[in-house]
């Protein structure tokens, strides 16, 4: 493993700009306030680690980053430029491609036919079925995926394979910028590896900028030149890998709960902490 | 057994039951594979539910239904006369307008399911309902003859002999392939097996929906026009909930899931030769068409009870 140093990476980054800037972005689905205002940036070959609770607005700002759904306020530059994301396929013709959390896979097609979906490849108006099958398979393997067959239907994959398919999916399209929405979270302890593995191939190659999304903060502190913390929908961490440690990170997701129920208790609502009785 | 292999296998099942049944009404009656026989088994009495069947296996993979496509067929024949003899339009532009506006009605359902938010079952029982209104408001619940001017070109469409099961065969063939074998095919699958995974991966949703819509308004507005020319009439009370009920218990024997991702149109195909057959077979041998209807409600259960226990399977196949 031949990773480059957090101070080149940062100092890359510095010097050719920024390949994904997001600025003041904000979320609200009606009442709800899912994002404040989250300022994150994604230096070229950086893999950024986005961390934080559940519901802290992790997957409301990878679905804002995609394309998938505009933000209440806010702008993207990509490439210092700014864009406004028509739909998932507008970002995805500009380099941007996501690995969702639920994988977006679906369970009665093939194998084949979910690596190319919406992306398939056809004759006129038929489908190629013998190209993308055979392409799909070549793709996997290159990838160290092994499956029974790419004819089978995804419905009949572990969870891990289905991750696996999805992540490949988005690889395949070659984008510039890649987010992972919770990698791991159906894997194994070996399959995760495979990600992990990739995600570092992937940095080595440097064609590739990555986004993971994550709460398990052990598995992806390795892999991430830099971490974000998210919490209630603004960023509230921002650090190289190096500068910080799964403790540190755990211990502030602590005493911001701690934080905010106390201060639930001293505004009188419920659920108030619970005393302990002396012994 | 794998799922794919038990639903493939499930196309055959139906296909060996239309056989079984057609040997058993050929021996019991001779009549039964009689050249006029045979036309009013598969024309007069297969090809509408088979037709119409073809638009609801679309809306019913990609999780929606059409209550409606009855009703068009119903009014569809009306408009044509409406236009040629009152508004003075050419014969097959009349023919034209009347398959357009069963477009339209597929177009106003989806708009109400798609863009407003209805479950389909409810706008389309409301547009079922009004469209009904207008027949027989416009026609006084009279029936009318076939204008003269298309009589001719009539014959193209339905007629006394094997066009329209002809028509349902080409209709069949068209559909299986753009199901199986298109982009347009694939993306319905994708709908109904998980719309939000096919809304992420960026297909237009939306633009699915519409499309079946309009695929089945516009094969219920053929189906009423083959239908009065078969006929030689225009009757208010022809199509109506019969055709599209027949229709959708096609698709279920053959294997369509109402809950959605799940459905083949060559099933759909067979699940209407077998009903078909059995309306047919029975009048044929001179037994009362009375219990039919137990039949038929027999067959959807079964077949649903083995749809919901083949879901089963696999989610048992999933680990």
């Amino acid at each position: 493993m031949t990773t480059t140093s957090p101070d080149a990476a940062a100092a890359a980054s510095a010097a050719s700009g920024d390949i994904l800037r997001a600025e003041h972005i904000s979320k609200r689905y009606g009442a709800v306030t899912a994002l404040t205002d989250v300022n994150v940036h994604l230096g070229r070959g950086e893999v950024l680690g986005l961390l934080g609770d559940n519901g802290a607005g992790k997957s409301t700002l990878l679905k804002i980053l995609c394309g998938f759904q505009p933000p209440t306020t806010g702008r993207i530059l990509l490439d210092g430029q700014e864009v406004v994301f028509k739909n998932v396929d507008h970002a995805r013709s500009l380099g941007i491609d996501a690995v969702y959390q639920d994988l977006a896979l679906i369970n009665q097609l093939s194998v084949y036919h979910n690596m190319f979906l919406n992306r398939e490849q056809v004759n006129g108006p038929i489908l190629n079925n013998r190209s993308m099958r055979k392409l799909a398979r070549e793709h996997l393997e290159e990838m160290g995926i092994r499956l029974p067959s790419v004819n089978v239907e995804v419905a009949k994959l572990s969870g891990g394979q289905r991750q696996a398919i999805a992540v490949a999916r988005s690889v395949y399209s070659n984008p510039k910028i890649l987010l992972l929405d919770e990698p791991l979270a159906a894997m194994g302890v070996k399959e995760g590896a495979i990600i992990l593995d990739l995600v570092h191939e992937l940095k080595e190659q440097g064609n590739v900028s990555i986004i993971i999304i994550a709460h398990n903060y052990g598995q992806v502190l390795e892999v991430c030149d830099r971490i974000n913390l998210i919490q209630h929908g603004e960023i509230t961490v921002d650090k190289r890998s190096a500068d910080t440690s799964v403790t540190e990170l755990t211990e502030l997701v602590v005493a911001e709960y701690r934080k905010a129920m106390e201060e639930r208790h001293r505004l009188g609502q419920s659920p108030q902490i619970p005393q302990i009785p002396p012994p | 057994m794998s799922g794919a292999a038990f639903l493939r296998q499930r196309e055959a099942t139906v296909l060996v039951v239309t056989i079984a049944l057609i040997i058993y009404f050929a021996l019991d009656s001779s009549n039964f594979l009689s050249s006029t026989n045979l036309t009013t088994w598969l024309s007069e009495d297969a090809a509408p539910i088979i037709i119409i069947a073809i638009g609801e296996v679309l809306l019913l993979i990609c999780g929606e239904i059409d209550l409606s496509v009855g009703f068009i067929y119903t009014l569809s024949p009306f408009l044509m006369h409406y236009l040629i003899n009152f508004y003075g339009v050419p014969g097959i532009l009349a023919i034209i307008i009347s398959l357009l506006m069963g477009v339209a009605v597929g177009w106003i359902n989806a708009f109400l399911t798609v863009t407003v938010g209805l479950p389909s079952f409810i706008t389309t029982l409301g547009t079922g309902f009004i469209l009904l209104g207008i027949v027989d408001t416009t026609s006084h619940a009279e029936p009318a003859n076939i204008p003269t001017q298309v009589v001719g070109i009539g014959h193209w469409i339905g007629n006394n002999g094997w066009t329209e099961f002809i028509w349902a065969v080409i209709l069949v063939a068209l559909f299986h392939i753009i199901l199986t074998r298109t982009r347009w095919g694939l993306h319905t699958v994708a709908v109904g097996g998980n719309l939000l995974g096919a809304q992420e991966a960026g297909i237009k949703v939306p633009r699915i929906k519409y499309g079946n819509f309009m695929v089945s308004g516009l094969l219920g507005a053929f189906v009423g026009l083959q239908v009065a020319f078969q006929t030689s009439t225009i009757d208010p009370t022809a199509g109506g909930y019969t055709p599209m009920f027949y229709s959708v218990t096609a698709a279920v024997i053959g294997g369509t899931a109402m809950l959605g991702g799940v459905g083949t149109i060559l099933g759909a195909f067979l699940g209407a030769v077998v009903l078909a057959t059995l309306t047919d077979g029975f009048q044929i041998i001179g037994i009362s068409a009375n219990p039919l209807d137990i039949i038929f409600g027999g067959a959807i259960l079964v077949a649903m009870v083995a749809n919901v226990q083949l879901a089963k399977l696999r989610e048992a196949g999933r680990s």
